[in-house]
């Protein structure tokens, strides 16, 4: 018997009046994830497509992976640099877990034991994360009768990736909270929300939880560890612009950082397929490069003295932080960025535009994208109206 | 010159009277569901302020703050205490005005701002901003750039608290939560990212 016909068999027991009523939801979803439902809309007018959102979403989730296994791997490649300068693994469960699964990390480990190491790191982030923004998800959708979607698969990662690898899970487990919960659902779900979610739960953990969340000893996975990320050092003036091996370094992502932000490649790969699969928007996507490479330029050309962020080129700023990751994945998000063409453009600008804005001159942040992109998210409604406005104008000019 | 610009960017962004000290919350709540009623409503806040601010800070340094009755005669004179029942009083007579002035003159702005005029007589933003005039201790100059700014940052958060409630027309809210629960929680999401500025000294 086909796994197919063992889901139609099942099916009633999930329908209303059945003994599974409640469960609908997950049902739905599990069955929808492996077959395209034979049901036709029912209610007003609708453009069908085999690319649904489920396919959409899923794509994106796939499209993080290269970003994601790299992370993993660069977890472990970090803690292997710092063992080589003497550090220790410090006595955490991630660490018993790692050993007690047979690996072994030296300074010398190939890059199978360092993406074990990280993958033991990561792994348990995702899992909390998954599991439980997954139970909200399910909770509002059988309480509310919605579908479980699979834009919380992307979320699911999303938010995952943009954590360091050292966050404590209670504290993912409350971010993920707060952005699927109050980011998302008290909205009414996916395709309904204003912010992006995962930058929700980002942003409330990073407000709540600072120490945790920012600093110089979070970043690498190794007992007592302390060291900047290139943001930290370029905002006292640390980083030599000039240095081209620190700058490919960055872009392949031989740096610290949060776990899937650090290879721009890897991002830029994900990201430039989904730009092809027609996913992601290039006019948002260009927009934030755009806004920040003009914005960054201008700030070049007034300089300052005292400010030594001033002076960091827009290569150094695609390369550094979360802003390869964010402008493909974040910034993409269908729901929360502006809807009509000439919006995205404007969109995307303000993002790039707040992003240098943030990271240069507001010494609070070090990095800035994610209250950038938030910030963008609150005004995209609002380019929508004066794009929708001038239309109106003009065709009304025009057809008198 | 470059002060009265920080002043102003500070006064917009930074230090923004609805989403960082949340000042004048029951119109911005109540008369943000079209942008366009937003922006009419807006507009009036930044007249409003805009005149507002300057004129009680003459009242303040010439007539309240301590020693400010020397040109009377009274050097020791500190009437201080009087003041937040001198600035409701001033603000009122001054929207009363305002809209008179407007009525006779200007009758398509004064049915463009309607209902919107008297109402924020009560505005606590307003009060805010001239509260927050006297307490930094702004000349006359600065306080004409902190009315002014105050109110754009004011406008430019209702409306785009207009913009995401129309927004939100389409969303799927919770029985318990529709309507101005779902506002409130907006707005603070709003403000979170407003936070992009906190932080920002100019």
């Amino acid at each position: 018997m086909s796994l197919k016909d063992t889901l139609e068999r099942i099916e009633p027991q999930f329908e209303k009046g059945g003994k599974y009523e409640k469960w609908y939801a997950l049902y739905e979803a599990v069955a929808t994830i492996l077959y395209t439902p034979g049901t036709v809309t029912q209610s007003r007018t609708h453009v069908r497509d085999r690319i649904d959102l489920k396919r959409i979403m899923i794509l994106v989730w796939m499209m993080t992976f290269p970003a994601m296994f790299w992370g993993m791997y660069n977890v472990g490649n970090q803690a292997a640099m710092a063992l080589a300068e003497g550090y220790q693994l410090a006595d955490v469960w991630q660490v018993g877990l790692f050993q007690l699964l047979g690996g072994e990390l030296g300074a010398d480990a190939g890059w199978g034991a360092k993406m074990w190491y990280g993958a033991c790191w990561y792994l348990p982030i995702y899992a909390v994360t998954f599991i439980v923004g997954g139970f909200w998800e399910v909770l509002f959708a059988s309480i509310r009768k919605h579908e479980v979607n699979e834009g919380f698969f992307v979320t699911s990662v999303l938010f995952s990736l943009i954590l360091p690898a050292t966050t404590p899970l209670w504290q993912v487990a409350l971010g993920i909270t707060f952005g699927v919960v109050i980011g998302k659902e008290i909205f009414g779900g996916t395709g309904r929300n204003f912010l992006n979610p995962a930058l929700t739960g980002r942003a409330f953990l990073y407000f709540a939880y600072p120490a945790s969340m920012s600093g110089d000893s979070i970043w690498t996975a190794v007992d007592g560890f302390s060291g900047a990320t290139n943001l930290g050092a370029a905002a006292l003036g640390n980083l030599d612009y000039g240095n081209t091996e620190l700058w490919w370094d960055a872009f392949l992502g031989n740096i610290q950082g949060s776990v899937g932000e650090v290879s721009t490649l890897m991002i830029l790969i994900g990201g430039l397929a989904l730009i092809y699969f027609r996913i992601a928007s290039w006019r948002i996507v260009s927009g934030v490069f755009v806004g920040m490479v003009l914005f960054s330029g201008l700030l070049n050309l007034i300089g300052s003295d005292s400010n030594p962020m001033f002076a960091m080129p827009w290569y150094w700023h695609l390369v550094l932080g979360g802003f390869a990751f964010a402008m493909m994945f974040m910034a993409t998000d269908p729901v929360s960025a502006s809807f009509t063409n000439k919006g995205k453009f404007a969109y995307g600008l303000l993002i790039g535009f707040m992003t240098v804005m943030i990271r240069v001159i507001n010494p609070a942040f070090p990095e800035g994208i994610m209250l950038a992109i938030l910030f963008a998210n609150v005004f995209a409604p609002l380019f929508d109206y004066f794009v929708a406005q001038a239309n109106i104008k003009r065709r009304l000019a025009r057809n008198g | 010159m470059e002060q009265y610009i920080n002043l102003f960017i500070r006064a917009i962004f930074i230090e923004n009277l609805a989403l960082s000290f949340f000042l004048g919350m029951c119109t911005f709540l109540a008369v943000s569901k079209k942008v366009k009623t937003a922006f009419g409503l807006g507009v009036a806040v930044i007249v409003v302020l805009g005149i507002s601010v300057p004129v009680n800070n003459l009242v303040y340094h010439n007539i309240l703050a301590p020693g400010a009755l020397d040109w009377a005669g009274f050097p020791d004179a500190d009437l201080s205490f009087l003041r937040f029942l001198t600035f409701i009083g001033v603000i009122a007579a001054l929207v009363q005005i305002l809209e008179m002035t407007l009525d006779k003159y200007v009758p398509a702005l004064y049915n463009a701002l309607g209902i919107f005029l008297p109402l924020i007589t009560v505005n606590c933003a307003i009060f805010g901003g001239v509260s927050f005039m006297v307490e930094r201790d702004y000349n006359f100059g600065e306080s004409v750039v902190y009315g002014i700014g105050s109110g754009v940052g004011w406008c430019l958060a209702i409306v785009a608290l207009a913009a995401v409630r129309e927004k939100l027309k389409y969303a799927d809210v919770p029985d318990g939560l529709r309507g101005l629960g779902a506002t409130f929680m907006s707005v603070g999401l709003i403000g979170l990212g407003f936070m992009s500025f906190s932080g920002v000294s100019l």
